[in-house]
């Protein structure tokens, strides 16, 4: 089972409370993590990846195992650990703008 | 007994204001969207339960969502607003190409016979339309390819598509506002739109009388004279008597002719709406005084309202889709303010008085007028 944890804004926007558990096919990656949320939540699809070019949004970042990921190749394996779920994947909102 | 609703986008959040048709004990509910930037809302005129509303966030995107109880409750609908075709490039602040890049929506106007009909205005500028209840947007891209929008360019507030306004008696006849392009008019329902700016004087763009390139910050219409449109431009109030074939100022004697809003009383269509702004370097009232001008003959002659109003230390703006009017037997006036004030005036302006004085920075203000 793979955690991930979203920032403030998202889990209001897609009523959610605390971490999401998702199921997620191998191999573990924030491409798949990513499409399994959103087929869980369809309406976070565009808030984190645009809608057109599937890029990740300018100001969202991906953390895991304290790393900052948001510049890997989506399709790179996450760590053990995410894939184990161990440890949560993070997406967050930059902190930007006052 | 009829009452009104209120519907109020702030940076951060919506609110839906309602009261009685006495318009003096008011109901406040919100925020909704909290922490969102809510540029607009507003209600279907078919069935007012019917409301949209423009969801956006510099982290997040862009949502649309729908409510079907008057704003009670919510839910998103479709949110891909996806150009059709090839994008070209419009100008970029300093002159260069630049490609055409989705933002936000700024404005929704629902149809006038549909509620699942509705238009919005977007951010790089373009004019879309749902007929499913807001599930799927398509572009009406006449407008972006009407040939001028290479010569189009961002306003300080980007290059937003603000206005659309319907023609009520003639249903494939609208028109529309872009900063910094100008107003333009379609007579076939959005297949193909003309540039109607003739008259404008522009004297920050090179050629001031331009074809396009003008800030056009807001148009109204009273909805029984729809060839009669009212402008406010970013620096001078204009008037057109024939559709948008020709405009002519009606600035007069305001103190400053730089503002946004601009609206029309709606059982006086002569009677007329602004709320002038120091300058475009100091977007703020002219001499710390916040006063709402009115002209009842249709521009050149105006009078400040200021009954209810700050008339020191006020250094508020009221933005472009900030003011709307009601259609009660004594015509409501409502306008917001960046200070998050939201004043009403019962009575056409001659007095206002505060809904809530204390939202975050209004951007929209929009009323619906229920039985």
């Amino acid at each position: 089972m793979i955690r991930v944890l979203l920032p403030y804004h998202l889990r209001v926007l897609a009523n959610i409370s605390g971490e999401v558990q998702l199921d997620v096919v191998a191999p573990i990656t924030q491409r798949s993590i990513l499409d399994a949320l959103e087929v869980k939540y369809p309406v976070l699809a565009g808030t984190i990846r645009d809608h057109g070019s599937s890029q990740r949004r300018p100001l969202i970042r991906f953390f895991a195992c304290e790393e900052d990921r948001s510049f890997d190749d989506p399709d790179a394996a996450l760590p053990d650990s995410i894939a184990h779920g161990t440890e949560p994947f993070f997406i967050v909102g930059a902190i930007a703008g006052g | 007994m009829s009452g009104v609703r209120v519907l109020v986008g702030t940076r951060k959040g919506a609110f839906v204001l309602t009261a009685d048709g006495k318009r003096e004990r008011w109901q406040v509910a919100g925020p909704f969207f909290s922490g969102w930037e809510i540029y607009h809302l507003k209600g279907s005129p078919v069935d007012p339960q019917v409301i949209y509303a423009s969801q956006s966030s510099g982290w997040f995107g862009q949502k649309i969502q729908r409510s079907n109880d008057g704003g009670a409750t919510w839910s998103p609908v479709g949110d891909k607003f996806a150009y059709e075709g090839p994008t070209g490039n419009h100008q970029w602040y300093d002159g260069t190409p630049h490609p055409w890049e989705f933002k936000r929506v700024w404005h929704l106007e629902p149809s006038l016979t549909d509620p699942n009909t509705v238009y919005a205005g977007v951010e790089d500028a373009a004019l879309f339309r749902t007929t499913d209840g807001g599930q799927t947007w398509h572009e009406l891209a006449g407008l972006r390819n009407n040939g001028t929008g290479s010569k189009w360019c961002p306003g300080a507030g980007g290059m937003c598509l603000h206005t659309i306004l319907i023609d009520p008696t003639n249903h494939e006849r609208m028109y529309i506002a872009i900063s910094a392009a100008g107003a333009f008019r379609t007579d076939n329902g959005g297949k193909s739109w003309l540039p109607i700016n003739q008259g404008l004087r522009s004297e920050y763009i090179p050629d001031p009388k331009a074809e396009v390139g003008h800030c056009v910050h807001r148009i109204a219409f009273h909805p029984t004279r729809p060839n009669t449109l009212f402008m406010q431009k970013h620096w001078d109030v204009l008037r057109s008597d024939n559709a948008g074939e020709l405009w002519h100022e009606v600035s007069g004697n305001l103190p400053t002719d730089f503002g946004f809003v601009i609206d029309v009383h709606a059982h006086e269509p002569e009677t007329i709406y602004v709320v002038p702004i120091k300058s475009d370097s100091e977007h703020f009232v002219h001499e710390g005084k916040l006063r709402v001008y009115r002209s009842r003959t249709g521009g050149n002659d105006w009078e400040p309202l200021t009954v209810g109003l700050p008339q020191e230390n006020c250094y508020v703006n009221v933005l472009r889709d900030a003011m709307a009017v009601d259609s009660l037997d004594d015509c409501g006036i409502y306008f917001g303010t960046t200070g998050g004030q939201v004043y009403c005036s019962p009575n056409g302006g001659d007095r206002l008085l505060p809904i809530v004085r204390d939202l975050p920075p209004v951007v929209s203000v929009e009323v619906q007028t229920l039985p």
